[in-house]
């Protein structure tokens, strides 16, 4: 296979063991593909002189939308001039990511035709990402986008981003709401807010439907919406003895299927993060000391299950590592409903949009607008009372500030006569 | 009033030596109008091929039609 451009360096991602995407992009360059051929040019000239050469950024786009496009281009057309537009387009992926083949070959194929073939399944917000093509291409690969495989783009800049849910009750049967029905209706209630940019930065919604956040919403977006329960967690207690007697391989067999041995005291009990559980021959679980992390239902699935009261906590504010380093969202809804059509939800996103926009700073991540203004202002302005959970360790943080308006009575505080009192 | 605010907008920004604005920015030119509110008319004004959109992939700003061009951008000038 001759190419157009020898590559060395990259050449030595082809030795592992994985597969690699550089011998994928060659097989398309020896097709004929010239984009995929400067491509491959480009990328071994950053890989020797250390440095890259795309610029982001641009005023490409498609008519009406101010997002799902972003430009780029390389910095040495001259040597790469294949490649010297190559924009990506970032399409809105089916809730969690379902699709059958028939979709995936005429996404394929319309990206051969339209641009440089090369995909990325799927970027870290979930879209699906087409990586390369030229400005001309725009407008035609999104008239068949949206006409032939009635799909959209996705979010990007200050616009609401892709929403994104893990399988929800399509697989498992710890899910305490359809994430894949709550982030296809926000996507098409905020449909607005996906395609036009108004927030100070990015905004992104995750939906999990068990606190095993298999979306890592807690960590990534900006709304997390995590499936939780307010009863008490199911026990089948003929199956915990059936786990204690080693009929039963814990871990759903994820650890190997060999009947090992199972302490239940060392591998559930002593690893309860608040101690509420325990076992003399019935599992007894203190369920108002259960903090919902899992790890009990996760080691012994037949026996124990998520309540049926279910419903959603919602956090908000986590950001990845750009400015001020990473941030997990914090609990603001400790237990909310989630049944469509969501109005107590959404009336609480728009009171938080609002906000946001008023006080936000430009590229500032509402996790850190509600850094900067405190947790107390937010909650005024979303209309929520404090709760003991939005407090990380609420029995261990002594400093709790009341609001004179807010406490019946009130009190008045006069600074100047206090520090007459209080003089040294 | 829509009309009144598309106006005060335009002219805040044809005052401006930078090229790109943010939409807090834009919204300098008219305090009174509610950011929700503000977004719609600076909409209106893309859609009237007023203003228009740059984005760096992870921020977007607006700029005058006459600021940006796609030939230079693509040419490597802007």
């Amino acid at each position: 296979m001759s190419l157009k451009h020898a590559t060395p360096m990259l050449d030595e991602l082809e030795k592992g063991p994985w597969p690699s995407f550089v011998s994928d992009v060659k097989r398309m360059a020896a097709k004929g593909n010239r984009m995929c051929e400067d491509w491959l040019g480009l990328m071994e000239m950053s890989y020797r002189d250390k440095e890259g050469h795309w610029k982001h950024g641009g005023i490409v786009g498609v008519l009406g939308y101010g997002g799902g496009i972003i430009g780029r281009y390389c910095d040495r057309p001259d040597l790469f001039p294949n490649v010297a537009h190559f924009h990506t387009v970032r399409v809105n992926q089916p809730a969690s990511k379902y699709y059958n083949t028939e979709v995936l070959r005429k996404i394929c194929a319309l990206w051969e035709k339209r641009g440089s073939g090369l995909t990325n399944m799927h970027g870290s917000t979930g879209d699906i990402v087409l990586l390369g093509t030229t400005t001309d291409q725009l407008e035609p690969l999104f008239y068949e986008l949206t006409h032939e495989l009635n799909m959209d783009l996705g979010g990007s800049g200050s616009n609401m981003r892709t929403p994104e849910s893990c399988l929800g009750k399509s697989r498992c049967e710890w899910s305490c709401f359809n994430t894949q029905d709550v982030i296809y209706d926000i996507t098409n209630e905020y449909q607005d807010a996906l395609h036009r940019p108004m927030f100070p930065y990015k905004f992104k919604f995750k939906a999990s439907g068990c606190p095993m956040d298999c979306v890592a919403a807690i960590a990534r977006s900006d709304c997390s919406i995590i499936g939780t329960w307010r009863d008490d967690i199911r026990i089948d207690q003929a199956a915990v003895k059936a786990y204690v007697a080693k009929e039963i391989v814990p871990h759903g067999g994820a650890d190997g299927r060999e009947n090992r041995g199972f302490d239940i005291k060392a591998e559930v009990l002593d690893l309860c993060p608040t101690k509420c559980m325990e076992y003399d021959g019935t599992l007894k679980i203190n369920n108002k000391d259960c903090v919902r992390c899992m790890h009990c239902i996760r080691v012994m699935p037949r026996a124990l299950r998520p309540g049926l009261d279910t419903g959603a906590t919602i956090l908000v504010g986590a950001k990845a590592p750009i400015l001020d380093g990473a941030q997990l969202s914090s609990v603001v809804i400790p237990f909310i409903k989630m049944e469509p059509p969501y109005t107590e939800f959404k009336a609480f996103v728009e009171k938080v949009w609002d906000w946001w926009m008023e006080n936000g700073k430009n590229r500032e991540r509402l996790g850190e607008t509600i850094q900067r203004l405190s947790l107390r202002e937010f909650l005024k302005a979303t209309e929520l009372e404090p709760d003991p959970r939005m407090v990380n360790s609420p029995r261990f943080n002594p400093y709790i500030f009341y609001d004179p308006e807010t406490v019946p009575g009130g009190w008045e505080h006069d600074g100047v006569a206090f520090r007459q009192r209080h003089q040294a | 009033m829509s009309e009144e605010a598309k106006t005060r907008i335009l002219e805040w920004v044809k005052q401006q030596k930078k090229t790109k604005h943010y939409f807090n920015d834009l919204c300098k030119a008219v305090p009174e109008i509610k950011m929700m509110a503000a977004k719609k008319i600076v909409n209106e004004l893309v859609n009237e091929g007023k203003l228009k959109y740059w984005s760096s992939g992870s921020t977007t700003m607006y700029m005058l039609p006459s600021e940006g061009d796609v030939d230079k951008e693509e040419k490597g000038m802007n």
